[in-house]
């Protein structure tokens, strides 16, 4: 079974962000960059798939030279190899999804997994792009996926519930949290993931369909009345909910 | 822009909530454009897309055919995409949700079209499309511009406020896309819904728990409060993690990115993962004993002690309204 797993790197989610020189970006001084956190739900299910049926675990990122330090983590997870769609600076979704489609039409994945989004531009948008591209199904922020032969089922995540959804191998993937229990790499694999191919493509090079103009921290002027726990002061607060925020 | 279409969600005799948005978003960028706008359901009652008059929508499509009962990502695109190819819209609006993201995707990737995801503003400048979206789980704003011919947005639900703006009448025009059977390539075989239970991301008002609630025996806290406000319970990132609430409740990066028009978070101390997924909402009231805790700094209102005292006092305090 032929697996793609999309991995991104992005800064890790404790990162406060500071608006870069250029105005559009954040400034990477000090940033430490980590692998999508939804992402290692992808690719450990991409493993599972593999150690269950057999097969080849492709990693696939869009970015920078700098993605090199998250792909060897993927590696280390367990991935066979790994591709890198080298770019520098801002790219956007549709560029991401193209350039991972052309790839996939030479790899012919059975399954192609992604996390339900990146932690950076939170776009959902690249696996249903990628299926779009390849004519495959899609079903999306899986949280539960039992695969039997070429028949999906999936569990996924719908506002005020779940749904159940059934397709068919080939297919596109997109793994929300809970999806499985991602493994830490011990000692060995990281070193074996030294040894592991990364191999470079150069991208087909699109014109942007959106350009970023400029980045700004939102400010919200926040009323900031903190008082204590006396009855009163509590009753106060509920007469400021009633008559202030008129929520009550 | 010459065209507008807004993706639009019957639900029983109504539209949701988020399509009302969505017609008022489309309706303010065609006062600067002086662009059309039309709807796009799929099988919604007459009465349903009635309900859209009130908005100032006046011409929607229809596509009303068993095929279209139940959704497809791949089908309900295919289809949308053909009555846009057809039409020559120029701006299509989806709502930010499971559905309008894959189907916006799907969309942009079928037409080669420019789409940003989750906006939370749009306007025209010199005739350009402006677009404001989160990133970074809200911890900064990008201002973007969409080039190309057909340009496609999503829009965060409880963002756009949607406004009234009546007209006599709606022309609902029946569509019939060229797509069969073979063209549904994923199947919904089964929906399991929160029966009574209110989703973070609809809710206007959300009450969340974290750490300070000590347990998942003293949620009953957290759920009475939610209930006597008429809201919805959250979570943060701890307690889902020890396993005490569903991830369904998480709010933050995460997690759910909430903007209710209150915000109460009770015993949470305010990891900036968390600031990250409620700090649009419009009021937050914050309960914890830290009187240092982050969570105070993007508070409106904060009461500074043990919930368990807080709590019970609040909804006594509360209820004096209610009654």
């Amino acid at each position: 079974m032929n697996i793609l797993v999309g991995i991104s790197r992005v800064p890790d989610t404790a990162t406060k962000i500071i608006i870069g020189a250029d105005g559009k970006s954040i400034d990477e001084k000090g940033v430490k960059f980590i692998i999508n956190p939804y992402d290692e739900f992808a690719l450990e299910e991409g493993l599972r798939l593999k150690e269950k049926y057999g097969g080849t675990v492709v990693t696939i990122t869009v970015g920078p030279e700098a993605s090199k330090e998250v792909i060897r983590s993927a590696l280390a997870m367990g991935a066979d190899r790994a591709v890198l769609i080298k770019t520098e600076g801002f790219f956007d979704s549709f560029f991401a999804a193209k350039n991972i489609a052309n790839y996939a039409k030479q790899f012919n994945p059975e399954i192609i997994f992604f996390g339900r989004q990146s932690v950076d531009f939170d776009s959902l948008m690249v696996p249903a792009m990628v299926a779009e591209f390849l004519g495959l199904p899609s079903i999306t922020i899986v949280s539960k996926l039992t695969i039997d032969g070429t028949k999906v089922v999936a569990e996924r995540d719908v506002v005020g519930g779940k749904e159940i959804v059934e397709t068919t191998l080939p297919c596109v993937i997109s793994a929300q949290k809970g999806l499985n229990e991602p493994r830490y790499p011990k000692l060995p694999d990281i070193l074996k993931a030294k040894n592991k191919p990364i191999e470079e493509i150069t991208p087909e090079q699109l014109e942007p369909k959106v350009e970023i103009l400029g980045m700004e921290i939102p400010l919200r002027a926040r009323k900031n009345k903190i008082v204590g726990d006396s009855d009163q002061e509590i009753a106060e607060i509920v007469k400021l909910l009633h008559e202030d925020a008129k929520v009550i | 822009m010459k065209k507008i279409l807004v993706y639009l969600e019957p639900l029983e005799n109504k539209l949701k909530r988020v399509s009302y948005e969505l017609i008022t978003a489309a309706r303010q960028i065609s006062e600067k454009t002086s662009a059309t706008v039309s709807g796009i359901a799929f099988n919604g009652t007459k009465e349903a897309l009635e309900t859209a008059k009130e908005f100032g929508l006046q011409h929607t499509y229809l596509i009303d055919a068993p095929l279209f009962a139940s959704y497809s990502a791949s089908l309900f695109s295919k289809a949308i995409a053909e009555l846009i190819r057809s039409k020559e819209f120029d701006l299509i609006l989806f709502p930010a949700h499971t559905y309008g993201f894959e189907l916006a995707g799907r969309v942009s990737a079928n037409l080669d079209a420019a789409y940003v995801s989750d906006c939370i503003a749009l306007d025209i400048s010199n005739g350009d499309l402006i677009v404001k979206k989160p990133v970074y789980a809200g911890k900064s704003h990008i201002t973007a511009k969409l080039n190309g011919n057909i340009k496609i947005c999503s829009l965060r639900p409880n963002v756009f406020t949607a406004t009234s703006s009546p007209v006599a009448e709606i022309q609902i025009e029946k569509f019939e896309p060229n797509v069969s059977e073979a063209d549904r390539k994923e199947c919904v075989v089964n929906v399991m819904k929160n029966e009574g239970k209110l989703d973070v991301l609809e809710a206007d008002i959300v009450v969340s728990g974290g750490r300070g609630i000590k347990g998942p025996e003293y949620y009953h806290l957290i759920e009475s409060l939610a209930a006597l406000l008429g809201g919805a319970v959250g979570s943060s990132r701890a307690v889902v993690d020890a396993g005490w609430r569903p991830h369904s409740e998480q709010v933050g990066q995460t997690g759910k990115t909430v903007s209710p028009t209150l915000y109460v978070a009770c015993g949470i101390s305010g990891a900036i993962q968390h600031l990250a997924g409620m700090s649009s909402s419009k009021y937050i009231l914050a309960i914890n004993k830290d009187k240092d805790a982050p969570i105070f700094k993007v508070a409106d209102y904060g009461i500074v002690g043990d919930l368990f005292n807080v709590i019970p006092k609040l909804i006594e305090e509360i209820k004096k309204y209610k009654e």
